[in-house]
């Protein structure tokens, strides 16, 4: 668990993650909405537990609601980093 | 092992009956177990030192899995000694037999929360690491009475029922992550929570005898080998015939 994570570096993670998760790796970018990538609830709660594991944040269901785009799900990470 | 990875069982109420047997069972797989009893220390270290003097691991885990605080704590646990919890069987239950309009509302609650939300909080904590694992296995433990009428249980039914509605539905959420989620529901089984209700109705089972711990135990360690792994959402009954 880092507490000196970037964002770039937090970015970079979401999209090994995504593409872990099946979506297209060029069709994974800061604007790529979830939907569009076929990233589903599952994916997300996946994605909530590796940021959980490796960056010590805790993200909860009604924070995961309204984000729709990888920025957003960036944005949320880093605000709430340790 | 079948190149499973590597991780840790937890079997809830495994100091003695149907529990403890599944403990050893899943140990003789190969499964690091966490014995978690509430109050019969002595039955779980008997448990745990059977499994060590087979060549097994396995560690007693106090802790009453009512409490909302008990999940976080018997995994923490787990998972610092054997690594993470791979294999979850929600087996601890209790049971408050009344005819429903004498039970009471603490009656009620007693079972419905050691029964039924325990056994969600467990699983809700056991899935995100098994998740990301692309492993896992949950058994919760049901009964036919969640199936077929008792009289005298109702809150035990509920709870039960309950159990396989929660098995079905975590199942279905999480099967695209190799992690499987199914219930067992034993019939009449021979242990000490069902002394004095089986003389009656043993004459309905068509196998004209009660099962074992052990025979409900195969069972489990069926549902959480990698030969299982395209079962799940089911609710495998063992109970000699009896709701046939």
């Amino acid at each position: 668990m880092s507490t000196t994570a970037t964002r770039e570096q937090i970015e970079q993670r979401v999209f090994e993650a995504l593409e872990e998760f099946g979506a297209e790796p060029e069709e994974i970018g800061p604007d790529a909405e979830f939907e569009a990538l076929d990233v589903d609830s599952l994916d997300l709660v996946e994605l909530a537990q590796i940021v959980e594991d490796e960056y010590g944040v805790q993200l909860k269901g009604e924070d995961m609601e309204g984000v729709r785009t990888v920025r957003q799900a960036v944005d949320l990470v880093v605000s709430k980093l340790p | 092992m079948n190149g499973r990875p590597d991780g840790s069982a937890l079997v809830t109420g495994a100091s003695r009956g149907i529990g403890a047997a599944i403990a050893k069972a899943l140990a003789r797989d190969g499964w690091p177990v966490g014995v978690n009893y509430r109050k019969d220390a002595e039955g779980a270290e008997a448990v745990v030192a059977e499994i060590t003097g087979a060549g097994g691991r396995a560690l007693a885990l106090q802790g009453d899995v009512a409490d909302p605080e008990t999940a976080e704590r018997l995994f923490g646990t787990l998972e610092g000694e054997f690594g993470p919890v791979l294999v979850l069987v929600n087996n601890a239950g209790v049971r408050a037999d009344a005819l429903s309009p004498q039970i009471a509302d603490e009656d009620w609650q007693k079972v419905i929360d050691t029964n039924l939300s325990a056994a969600f909080r467990l699983t809700r904590r056991a899935l995100r690491p098994m998740i990301r694992a692309r492993y896992g296995r949950v058994v919760n433990i049901a009964s036919i009475v969640g199936q077929r009428a008792n009289p005298g249980q109702a809150n035990y039914a509920a709870s039960k029922a309950g159990l396989v509605a929660l098995t079905k539905t975590v199942a279905a959420e999480v099967a695209k992550r190799g992690v499987t989620v199914n219930a067992v529901a034993p019939g009449l089984i021979e242990t000490e929570m069902t002394d004095g209700v089986g003389e009656k109705l043993l004459e309905h089972v068509p196998a004209r005898r009660a099962g074992t711990p052990d025979e409900v135990a195969e069972c489990v360690r069926f549902l959480t080998t990698d030969g299982a792994a395209y079962v799940t959402g089911v609710c495998l009954t063992v109970d000699g015939g009896l709701t046939a």
